[in-house]
């Protein structure tokens, strides 16, 4: 019996304790917090650097020098941005209102079951969603970023629903006694409450979303998957490595960029 | 022809995908689990490596499988190689950081018992702390599985083994009267491979738990 009680308890979907644990480990480690910001960005210039000596020390042949412009490359990185920016924006407008409606009184009760559906949902891969709405609907930016909300909506549902169930009864009952209405109780305490870990769920969604969209190259919606998929089509590897890191670096810097923002619009008194 | 007759049709064919992608998978896993454990022991005494050691396999997890899969195009070339070491890769911080979490979450009492018993550091290690961590370690392993049943599909772009090759082939055959078919078997083949593994890693979970700790 004393034995079991010393066993951490597995969390229910086996990532619940992450932030935790890194959280835990940063403030052991005590290595600084601004050093722990600046080191990405750093490593992604030295990597950028890296890439743009290699490349421009290689002698390029007429295909490579076609794909391997700061035109082109600057055309991928937008159509990428679009994609990503343009389907996380979807996906808060819609997850976001969804949630808050689940976690009402009158439609609590489905709540379980959405959760299921939801993870079910989850175990679908990106490629084949990707596809099987290009098969089904068309080819395109729109399909595609359908098919990035379809795939990316969940993270933030499942925050939505969680931060909001997370927040003290208690602070709720105080509201409502200090004669606030529940539209008012929901505005001013509940969703500052839960952003956080609204917050957290878009950074997922959005990075989920960088990643997906290197696959829109399948579906002929651009992005900088074009340049992996030209780069290994047409066999010249300097296009392959270059979309290949500026697609890694691109998505580590928006990781950052969230995870610094998760960390400044965190309500004060949080 | 319906998916239900395609599906009785190419079962064979299916079945194969099916295999190669678990084939696929299951030896990532190990791979990554051997490392992932190995190094989640070594760090998880020393907070400042432990920091490191999870900001990099998560800086792992973040990079684009996409990107990823063809960035080992290169230096291995296509296949198998380039397939497995991105799925490694990616299966690295599920399990480190729940081997760093198991590991501390052993009751320091326990541990000072082992110790008043005998045991040294080695044996303490192995027959007391990575036991009763392991239910935490499964559950890590449990979470890479099911995100590399997915990353696999996209493996299929650089000639990679598993049930992505029929989504492929779907897509490269579009608008043609087998392209649902295929992309719909892929696609639903590995849902069911998901959701197989699953439930099989709550018994695989519990019986390789040590006795004493069973619910």
């Amino acid at each position: 019996m004393r034995l079991r009680q010393t066993v951490p308890q597995p969390a229910t979907a086996g990532v619940a304790p992450a932030m935790v644990t890194e959280e835990r480990i940063a403030r052991q480690s005590r290595i600084p917090r601004w050093v722990s910001y600046a080191g990405m960005p750093l490593f992604l210039a030295l990597a950028s650097l890296a890439l743009y000596l290699w490349v421009t020390g290689q002698e390029l042949d007429s295909i490579e020098q076609r794909q391997l412009n700061s035109e082109f490359i600057t055309d991928k990185l937008i159509e990428h941005l679009k994609l990503a920016a343009v389907s996380t924006l979807f996906v808060i407008a819609i997850a976001v209102p969804l949630g808050i409606a689940l976690t009402r009184p009158l439609l609590r009760r489905v709540t379980p079951l959405v959760v299921g559906v939801a993870n079910i949902g989850q175990a679908v891969p990106s490629i084949g969603l990707l596809v099987l709405l290009a098969v089904v609907s068309g080819i395109g930016f729109r399909y595609a970023v359908i098919a990035l909300v379809a795939y990316s909506v969940l993270p933030v549902l499942r925050n939505t629903m969680v931060g909001l169930q997370q927040v003290d009864r208690s602070f709720i009952e105080a509201g409502r006694g200090m004669g606030m209405s529940k539209a008012s109780v929901l505005a001013r305490i509940e969703l500052p409450l839960a952003v956080p870990v609204i917050m957290a769920g878009v950074r997922t969604a959005l990075v989920i979303n960088v990643g997906t969209a290197a696959l829109a190259t399948f579906v002929n919606a651009g992005g900088l998957g074009d340049l992996i998929s030209n780069g290994i089509a047409l066999n010249r590897t300097p296009v392959l490595v270059t979309g290949s890191v500026l697609t890694g670096i691109l998505a580590l810097f928006i990781d950052w960029l969230g995870g610094v923002t998760e960390d400044v619009v965190r309500p004060k008194g949080l | 022809m319906s998916f239900f007759d395609y599906l009785s049709a190419r079962r064979d064919h299916l079945i194969e995908l099916g295999l190669e992608h678990i084939q696929v998978v299951a030896l990532s896993i190990a791979i990554a689990t051997a490392i992932a454990v190995t190094l989640g022991v070594l760090v998880y005494r020393r907070p400042r490596q432990a920091q490191i050691v999870l900001a990099v396999t998560g800086m792992f997890l973040t990079i684009p499988s996409y990107a990823l899969f063809g960035l080992f195009i290169p230096l291995v070339g296509l296949g198998w190689q380039p397939t497995v070491l991105a799925l490694v890769m990616y299966a690295l911080l599920p399990i480190v950081r729940n081997t760093i979490t198991g590991l501390q979450g052993v009751d320091q009492a326990v541990i000072e018992s082992a110790q008043g018993m005998g045991m040294g550091p080695w044996r303490r290690l192995f027959r007391i702390e990575l036991p009763l961590a392991w239910p935490v370690i499964m559950a890590g392993i449990r979470v890479s599985t099911l995100i590399l049943i997915g990353i696999t599909a996209i493996a299929a772009a650089v000639n990679g083994p598993g049930l992505g090759q029929d989504i492929f082939d779907g897509l490269a055959r579009i608008g043609g009267a087998s392209a649902l078919n295929l992309v719909l078997g892929g696609t639903l083949g590995i849902v069911a491979l998901a959701l197989l593994f699953d439930a099989a890693f709550a018994g695989v979970s519990r019986l390789t738990t040590s006795r004493g700790i069973r619910d």
